[in-house]
C-alpha cells in the first residue's frame, strides 16, 4: 500500500481532492462533506510533506501522466520550489477546514454547506495542480479550475454582504483577463517552439531571445500572471473579493492562491525563460522592482485609512506582495530566498489575521474596526493571536516577518541599494500604524455602552488560529527550515537555469505494438 | 406555447434525432473530429429544446434537478475513476495501456476502452452541466420552484 502511494504520490496529490469533490456534492449534507473535504485535506497535507522530503533526499521527481514520455505527454515535476509550495497549499487548507465548520454553518444557508465544500475541494485541486505539474498548458487548465471555483466561493459571501455578488463577479472579469493573456502568451511560445513542456520550452526558447513574438509572449505571460497575483497597480479586484467573501474563503485565498501565482511567475521567469533570457533582466529592474516598491507604500498606505478589519488586510496584503515581488525583482540568491520565505511567512501571518477576522464575524457579526472596541478583555485568545499576526506583519524581531525583511534588507545591501533597504524600513513603519489602529481599538477603546457581551470564539478557532499563531512565532525564532529551502530553490533557480536531472519514476513498459492511437479527451 | 401546434409537433420529432446525433458524435471522438465535449453539449440541446417549448416544470418532471447534478459528479467520478483503476493495475494515472488486466497483446484494447470511457464521464458531465446552466438561468426568479440551491 505505502509503495503505491509512494510511487504514485505526485499524481495522488491532485487526483484524491479531484475524486473527493463530486463525492461531497453526492453527500448532500453539509456536515458529511465538511468531514470528506476535511480527511481530504489531512491526506493532501500528509502527501505534501512526503513529496517534500523525497525531494530533498533524492532530487526532483518526474511522474509521466498516462505513461507518455514528456515532452510529448504531461509530465508532473516536482522540485524543492513546488513542493514547498505545495505544503503551504495543503497545510492552509488542513486548518483552514476544522475552523470552516462553525464559521460556514454561520455564514452560509444550510442548502448550500455540501456545495460550498465541493467547490472548496475543487480549489484545492485546482492549486495543488498548478504547482505541481510540468506542463505550461496544463498551468492553465488548472489555474482556471481554482479560479471558476473561486469565483463561486468569492460569490457566496453574498448571504452576509450583497457586495460580494458585484465583488465576484469584477474578480471573474479581471481573473479571465489575466488567463486570456497567459494563454495567448504560452500560444506565441507554442508557435515559436513547439512545445507545452516547461522544460522543453526551457531548452528551445534559449536561442530564440532575440524574436519579437517571444518577447511578446513573454510579456502576455507576465501581465496574465501580474494579474493573478494582484501586483500593483493591477490589484483593483483583491480587496473587494477578500473583504465581501465568507470568511473561511479570505483566509483560505489569503494564504494560497496568490501564493501559487507568485510560484508560476517564478517558473516562467527563472525555469522556462531563464535569468539570460534578454528581457527578463530589463523587466525586474524597469518594470518589476519600481512597482514592488510603490505597492509597498501606496498600498500600506491606503490600508492605514480602511474602517473595516478585512479591507485592511486585503490592503496589507497588496503591500505584502510588494515585498514579494521586491524579493526576486533583484535576481540574487538572497532577495529569491526572502521571496520563497515570505511566501511561507505571509501565509502563516495572513491566515492568523483572516481568522481573526473570522472569529469576530462569528461572536460580534461584523469586521468594522469599530466593532473590535472592548474585544480585548472579551475575546483574549483571539486578540491575543491578532496581536501575534500583527506584529508578524510590521516585521518585529522574534517574528517570522522580521525574517522576511531581514532577507530583503540583506538583499539589497548585497548590492548596494541603500535607498532599497531604507525604504523597506520605512514601509514597515507604516505597518506599524495600521495595525496598531486595530490593537489600539481592541484594547483601549472600552465596549459601547449597553452592547451585548460578547464571549471566546469557539475552540475549534482557536486551535488552528494559535496553531498558525505558534508558526509565526516558532519560524521567527528558528527560520533553519525555511531558509535552507528557500536558499536551496534560489540556488536551484539562478543557476542553471533551474533545469536539473529529474529522478523519473520506474514505469512498467507494456508489451505494445500500436498503441498509439489514444485520441486527447 | 399551447397553442403552436407546429412547434410542438416539430419539437417532439426533434429531439429523438438530437439525442442520436450527439451520441454519433460522441462514438465518432474514436476515429475523428468528436468527442465528448461537442457531444454533451448536442445531448443537452435536446432537453433545452423541450424545455423552451414545453416549460421548464414539464422538463424536470423529464430531467429533474437532482439527477442532472448526480450525473454531474458521476461523469467526473468516471474520468477519475479510470485513472485510479489504471495505478491499481500497475500503470501510471490515465495509462490506458493498463484498462485491461493483463497488459501484454490487451495494450491496444486498452487504449479503446481507457479512451471510451473517459469520452462517456466527459460527455455526461458536459451535457448534465450544460442542463444546469440552462436550469439555473431559466428559472433565476425560481417562478418553477426548481430547486435553489
Amino acid at each position: 500500500m505505502m509503495e503505491f502511494v509512494m510511487l504514485h504520490l505526485p499524481a495522488l496529490q491532485v487526483v484524491v481532492p479531484m475524486l473527493a469533490a463530486p463525492i461531497c456534492l453526492l453527500l448532500m449534507r453539509g456536515g458529511l462533506a465538511w468531514m470528506l473535504a476535511l480527511v481530504t485535506a489531512v491526506l493532501c497535507f500528509a502527501m505534501s510533506l512526503l513529496l517534500l522530503q523525497q525531494v530533498i533526499e533524492t532530487g526532483p521527481i518526474s511522474y509521466h501522466l498516462g505513461g507518455w514520455e514528456p515532452p510529448f505527454g504531461i509530465e508532473y515535476r516536482v522540485d524543492a520550489m513546488n513542493a514547498f509550495v505545495l505544503v503551504i497549499v495543503a497545510a492552509t487548507s488542513a486548518l483552514v477546514l476544522p475552523f470552516a465548520r462553525r464559521s460556514i454553518r454561520a455564514e452560509i444557508e444550510p442548502s448550500k454547506q455540501a456545495l460550498f465544500y465541493t467547490v472548496f475541494v475543487l480549489c484545492l485541486t485546482g492549486l495543488l495542480g498548478v504547482t505541481i505539474t510540468g506542463d505550461a498548458f496544463n498551468v492553465f487548465v488548472f489555474l482556471e479550475i481554482s479560479s471558476l471555483a473561486t469565483y463561486v466561493l468569492v460569490a457566496m459571501g453574498a448571504r452576509r454582504d450583497r457586495r460580494a455578488l458585484t465583488a465576484g463577479y469584477t474578480y471573474l472579469v479581471m481573473g479571465t483577463i489575466g488567463a486570456t493573456f497567459y494563454v495567448i502568451g504560452l500560444g506565441l511560445l507554442y508557435q515559436a517552439t513547439g512545445t507545452l513542456n516547461m522544460e522543453d520550452l526551457a531548452v528551445r526558447l534559449q536561442p530564440l531571445g532575440d524574436l519579437t513574438s517571444v518577447r511578446a509572449g513573454f510579456a502576455f505571460i507576465m501581465v496574465g500572471l501580474a494579474l493573478k497575483l494582484a501586483m500593483f497597480p493591477i490589484h483593483a479586484w483583491l480587496p473587494n473579493a477578500y473583504t465581501y467573501a465568507p470568511s473561511v474563503v479570505s483566509i483560505f485565498l489569503a494564504a494560497t492562491s496568490t501564493k501559487v501565482a507568485v510560484y508560476v511567475l517564478l517558473r516562467f521567469m527563472f525555469t522556462v525563460f531563464g535569468y539570460d533570457f534578454p528581457v527578463v533582466e530589463l523587466s525586474l529592474s524597469t518594470v518589476f522592482l519600481p512597482l514592488a516598491v510603490i505597492a509597498m507604500f501606496v498600498a500600506s498606505a491606503v490600508a492605514v485609512f480602511q474602517t473595516d478589519f478585512k479591507r485592511l488586510l486585503a490592503y496589507s496584503s497588496v503591500a505584502q506582495i510588494g515585498y514579494m515581488v521586491l524579493g526576486f525583482s533583484m535576481a540574487s540568491v538572497t532577495g529569491l530566498t526572502a521571496t520563497m520565505v515570505h511566501l511561507f511567512n505571509h501565509a502563516a501571518m495572513k491566515a492568523v489575521m483572516f481568522m481573526v477576522a473570522g472569529a469576530v464575524v462569528y461572536r460580534v457579526g461584523s469586521t468594522a474596526v469599530a466593532s473590535f472596541a472592548g474585544l480585548g478583555r472579551q475575546m483574549p485568545w483571539t486578540m491575543a493571536a491578532m496581536v501575534v499576526g500583527g506584529l508578524s506583519l510590521i516585521g518585529v524581531p522574534l517574528t517570522v516577518g522580521f525574517i522576511s525583511k531581514w532577507y530583503l534588507i540583506l538583499g539589497a545591501l548585497e548590492t548596494g541599494d541603500w535607498i532599497i533597504a531604507f525604504m523597506i524600513v520605512a514601509s514597515s513603519l507604516i505597518a506599524v500604524i495600521y495595525v496598531w489602529r486595530i490593537v489600539e481599538v481592541a484594547y483601549l477603546t472600552p465596549a459601547p455602552e449597553g452592547a451585548k457581551p460578547v464571549s471566546e470564539a469557539p475552540l475549534s478557532m482557536l486551535i488552528p488560529m494559535w496553531t498558525l499563531a505558534l508558526v509565526c512565532i516558532y519560524f521567527g525564532i528558528n527560520a533553519e527550515l525555511t531558509a535552507s529551502i528557500g536558499q536551496t530553490v534560489a540556488e536551484a533557480l539562478l543557476n542553471g537555469n533551474g533545469v536539473s536531472p529529474a529522478v523519473a519514476i520506474p514505469e512498467v513498459v507494456p508489451a505494445t505494438d500500436g498503441a498509439m492511437e489514444g485520441a486527447a479527451p | 406555447m399551447n397553442q403552436h401546434i407546429i412547434l410542438r409537433v416539430i419539437t417532439k420529432i426533434l429531439i429523438a434525432p438530437i439525442i442520436l446525433f450527439g451520441l454519433y458524435v460522441q462514438f465518432h471522438g474514436d476515429f475523428g473530429a468528436g468527442g465528448g465535449f461537442q457531444a454533451g453539449v448536442i445531448i443537452a440541446v435536446g432537453f433545452i429544446l423541450h424545455a423552451l417549448i414545453f416549460g421548464l416544470s414539464t422538463t424536470q418532471q423529464v430531467m429533474p434537478m437532482w439527477v442532472v447534478r448526480t450525473a454531474a459528479c458521476f461523469g467526473v467520478l468516471i474520468y477519475t475513476g479510470v485513472g485510479v483503476y489504471t495505478m491499481l493495475n500497475g500503470g501510471n494515472f490515465l495509462d490506458y495501456d493498463f484498462v485491461s488486466h493483463d497488459p501484454v497483446g490487451y495494450a491496444v484494447a486498452g487504449q479503446h476502452l481507457g479512451i471510451l470511457l473517459i469520452e462517456a464521464g466527459v460527455g455526461l458531465t458536459v451535457a448534465a452541466v450544460m442542463v444546469l446552466v440552462f436550469y439555473g438561468f431559466a428559472d433565476a426568479a425560481g417562478l418553477f420552484g426548481t430547486e435553489r440551491d
